[in-house]
């Protein structure tokens, strides 16, 4: 008998590799591994934003709630067993560049293999493409699994997944037959090439060259940089979405149009040419993401295809800015999930001291470090951003569902209005947490946090590019004061803050009547702030720069604070009905009463920084800033 | 096939002693049936078989991972649907049964669940149909005849059986796949027929009764010793020598 129960542990332990994970699994040295929070997301999907039957009335029949907790399950699986082993590999040796082609990091090609033989590279894309046709909403949620695992992984799918966008969108039939049916397989992954050495927030600045050649196709010439996942030794072939310039175009935004430059020319039969069209020149030492490489692409008369007319590159790129901003703020939520799932098994194991109130684990020569209040209040705000954040993000990807099912032209700038208003704040708000969760995330750990064994600085290391590309927090924050709010004179921000009252008086008198009329307060203040920035603007349009960031973290707190509220009802709705889980419904609504009481206080202190006059800022010499 | 306690959960014992916390606790397919699965599976794919169909056996939660099983690649589905406690006597009878009515002649299971650990109903299920059996394989050939081999407390046994055969699956047989997107979306369309243990004449009523569920004993620590005469006198002191 003791024999038989000896072998039985050791298959139970084994079987974890059952699935042969390719790479060392380096995360037995971390301590944890990566976990799909899947129980919180069917919450918010099912509960909070009744996602089945917002499918089913988009006309998506096959969503139904089986199908998708199918789909997330399988997902789940892949990611925490294929991609999240490669993480700390994919940290340590990083991309390499070696005679002109980048080799990725040991595991990641063959993860990308299991990945394209499970068919979800096309999960949200046409199906007369090849793709399964699941609504974006649902592809956003798998990028949040596999992004969490292993977000340099998931840049390479994620950025094909952009440049396949801009071809559904833009595409000639005879390019999507040729380009986007290989790239929603997978055989090929896709780029965008935006950036220059001289413009990254500016692309009116753009000045790599397309010359017009006889036979319709185009010569282009220039210098990309920061080209995530520009080249890999993952598939036969590349497909780089190009800025570029016509000789004679207008100058600035206005004279940049969009190509199609792929890595090999895709002769006729179908064959590949034999030379490159387009070299990665260079790859970047960078603070993190050192599985994702960061390439300088150099175009030297490389073939290029024009995609939709000429000069409206920017305004194609611009269509789908949106969604590309989703996938970005998936990063926030991603980070602010693996700062959790790293810090509280420490909290719970590591001991030092005695609680306040006296000996809790009278068994162990200290206590957990769980029942110190700080230690607490740090795990907490990692928890309130994550879950708050997961509820926005999903609302948001849920809009974005309404916008590419719109019947006509009209029906689709209504919904790209609408979710134009949420993406800045989507993107720039949950960036900039995301940073700060990660840092709280190692400050747990304290200073073993520091050391790079223990997983936790990756994290941070990970995350902090996040604020900065696909649009810095800095031009989010501008794009939401001065275009979404101001330009649109308030009228998309009081439609959302009319949804925000009805919300608050529905629950006023109710269980959560301390936080309803809380947040029905800040959607005073969200007025009066917007109202007297927009009143100071005529004076002085300065205050649009000086209030911008300000403005934009209020509209975060206050929007997650929204989101909060609807989960807290819907908990304590639940909690009625005597569910057999009543702790997860208990714990949300503690996790909202502490976002209320703790995080939220901070919009007020941006509303009186906002609408400072901007003469302190703007009015210091440029010399004067430092001096020897 | 089985639904059971995920494989990484850790496993607490309900208060009152009567069996293990299963409320709200992870549930996955049991990692020896997933890879009887794929057996399955590929078996089709290199045309041995011709129609693969997977059969789970419990309460309504069980057509969840009955559908991952279709997913993976079955043709079809079986559903006996029961909340009764499922012991394993009543699981073969009701194999038996299925096999019969479904003339199928072959039976591929996981050699044991992950919960009880009891590695009954293969042997079980054999000896109720006088099937030939092959259990704990790590090695399947099907031509004429099954060429086997079977990881045993001594090593690896090499046997060739006649069919039909209950086969059970071991750890080393093969490397599940996963359910490709396609195919989980293909699943929902396939046919999963619902039964009950009543529809296959079968008594599921439980044959032993659990008295007591507890936890193992803690481990004390042990003594470290400084030498071997140290050793021989604290063996002889505890009357072990």
């Amino acid at each position: 008998m003791g024999k038989h129960f000896f072998l039985l542990v050791m298959l139970k332990n084994t079987s974890v590799l059952a699935r042969g994970v390719v790479g060392a699994r380096a995360v037995a040295s971390r301590g944890m591994a990566y976990k799909a929070p899947l129980t919180d997301m069917n919450f918010v999907l099912n509960e909070v934003m009744d996602a089945p039957k917002h499918w089913k009335k988009l006309g998506y029949e096959e969503c139904t709630p089986d199908l998708v907790e199918g789909v997330l399950a399988e997902c789940a699986k892949f990611s925490e067993e294929q991609l999240d082993p490669l993480l700390a590999v994919g940290d340590k040796e990083g991309c390499k560049l070696v005679d002109g082609n980048v080799k990725t990091p040991t595991g990641f090609k063959e993860a990308y293999k299991s990945y394209m033989e499970g068919g979800w590279q096309g999960l949200s894309a046409p199906a007369e493409y090849g793709g399964q046709n699941l609504p974006l909403s649902l592809g956003l949620i798998k990028a949040e699994m596999i992004g969490t695992a292993n977000w340099s992984w998931g840049m390479y799918p994620g950025l094909s997944i952009g440049c396949m966008n801009t071809l559904i969108l833009h595409g000639s039939e005879e390019q999507k037959q040729k380009y986007l049916t290989k790239l929603i397989e997978g055989t090929w992954t896709g780029t965008m090439c935006l950036t220059e050495p001289q413009c990254g927030s500016d692309l009116g600045l753009v000045t790599t060259k397309a010359i017009a050649q006889d036979d319709g196709t185009y010569k282009l010439s220039g210098t990309k940089i920061f080209i995530s996942c520009g080249d890999h030794d993952w598939t036969e072939n590349i497909v780089h979405i190009v800025l570029a310039r016509l000789p004679g175009a207008p100058e600035g935004t206005k004279g940049i149009s969009l190509f199609l430059v792929p890595k090999f020319i895709v002769n006729d039969d179908g064959s590949l040419s034999a030379n490159k069209n387009v070299d990665c020149t260079r790859l970047e030492n960078k603070m993190g993401i050192h599985g994702s490489a960061t390439c300088e692409m150099t175009f030297d008369n490389s073939v290029g295809y024009m995609i939709g007319k000429e000069n409206t590159g920017l305004k194609q790129m611009f269509t789908f800015m949106n969604t590309a901003r989703l996938g970005t703020a998936v990063q926030g939520v991603a980070t602010c999930e693996q700062a959790l799932q790293g810090a509280l098994p420490y909290a719970r194991e590591r001991i030092s001291m005695r609680a306040v109130t006296g000996t809790k684990s009278a068994d162990k020569p200290a206590d957990p470090i769980i029942v110190h209040g700080d230690v607490r209040r740090n795990l907490l705000i990692i928890k309130s951003i994550l879950e708050g954040g997961r509820a926005f993000l999903y609302f948001s990807a849920m809009k974005g569902d309404k916008m590419l099912l719109a019947k006509n032209e009209e029906e689709a700038k209504k919904f790209d209005r609408e979710l134009g208003l949420f993406t800045p704040i989507l993107k720039g708000f949950l960036t900039e947490l995301g940073c700060e969760a990660a840092s709280l995330g190692m400050q747990v750990w304290g200073g073993h946090g520091f050391i790079q064994e223990n997983g936790m600085e990756q994290i941070y290391r990970d995350t902090r590019i996040a604020t900065m590309y696909e649009g810095t927090t800095g031009i989010q924050a501008l794009d939401l004061l001065a275009r979404k709010v101001l330009m649109d004179k308030g009228k998309e921000l009081n439609k959302f803050i009319s949804e925000i009252r009805s919300t608050c008086f529905q629950t006023l008198n109710g269980d959560t009547s301390k936080q309803s009329w809380k947040l029905l307060k800040y959607t005073f203040q969200w007025q009066l702030c917007s109202a007297q920035i927009a009143f100071k603007a005529y004076m002085n349009k300065d205050i649009v720069q000086t209030a911008a960031t300000d403005y934009l973290m209020f509209s975060g707190y206050v929007t997650t604070a929204y989101f909060w509220l609807r989960m807290m009802d819907t908990s304590y709705k639940a909690l009625a009905k005597k569910p057999s889980n009543p702790e997860f419904y208990k714990a949300k609504i503690q996790t909202g009463e502490f976002y209320f009481n703790r995080v939220l206080p901070r919009a007020s202190m941006h509303a009186r920084t906002m609408t400072v006059n901007p003469s302190d800022i703007m009015n210091m010499k440029e010399e004067s800033f430092w001096h020897e | 096939w089985k639904r059971v306690v995920d494989y990484a959960v850790k496993i607490r014992v309900k208060p009152d002693g009567s069996g293990v916390e299963t409320a709200n606790v992870k549930m996955s397919m049991n990692p020896f049936c997933e890879i009887a699965m794929e057996e399955a599976v590929r078996m089709k794919e290199k045309k041995l078989v011709e129609e693969v169909v997977a059969v789970s056996m419990g309460p309504a939660s069980s057509q969840e991972t009955l559908r991952t099983a279709i997913a993976l690649g079955a043709d079809r589905g079986i559903h006996v649907e029961t909340d009764a406690e499922l012991q394993t006597l009543a699981v073969s009878k009701m194999f038996a049964e299925l096999v019969k009515k479904e003339e199928a002649d072959m039976l591929l299971l996981g050699k044991q669940a992950i919960d009880g650990d009891n590695s009954h109903t293969g042997p079980m299920v054999a000896g109720l149909l006088g099937w030939s059996q092959g259990t704990f394989l790590s090695k399947l050939e099907a031509a004429d005849k099954l060429k086997i081999q079977r990881e045993i407390d001594g090593g690896l046994q090499n046997l060739e059986l006649t069919g039909p055969a209950v086969l059970t699956a071991d750890l080393r047989l093969n490397e599940p796949r996963y359910a490709t997107l396609p195919n989980i979306m293909k699943a929902r369309k396939k046919e999963v027929k619902k039964m009950s243990p009543a529809d296959l004449g079968v008594d599921v009523a439980p044959r032993f009764e659990t008295l007591k569920v507890v936890d193992p004993p803690v481990r004390k620590a042990g003594v470290m010793v400084s030498d071997v005469d140290e050793l021989v006198e604290k063996l002889k002191s505890a009357g072990v020598v």
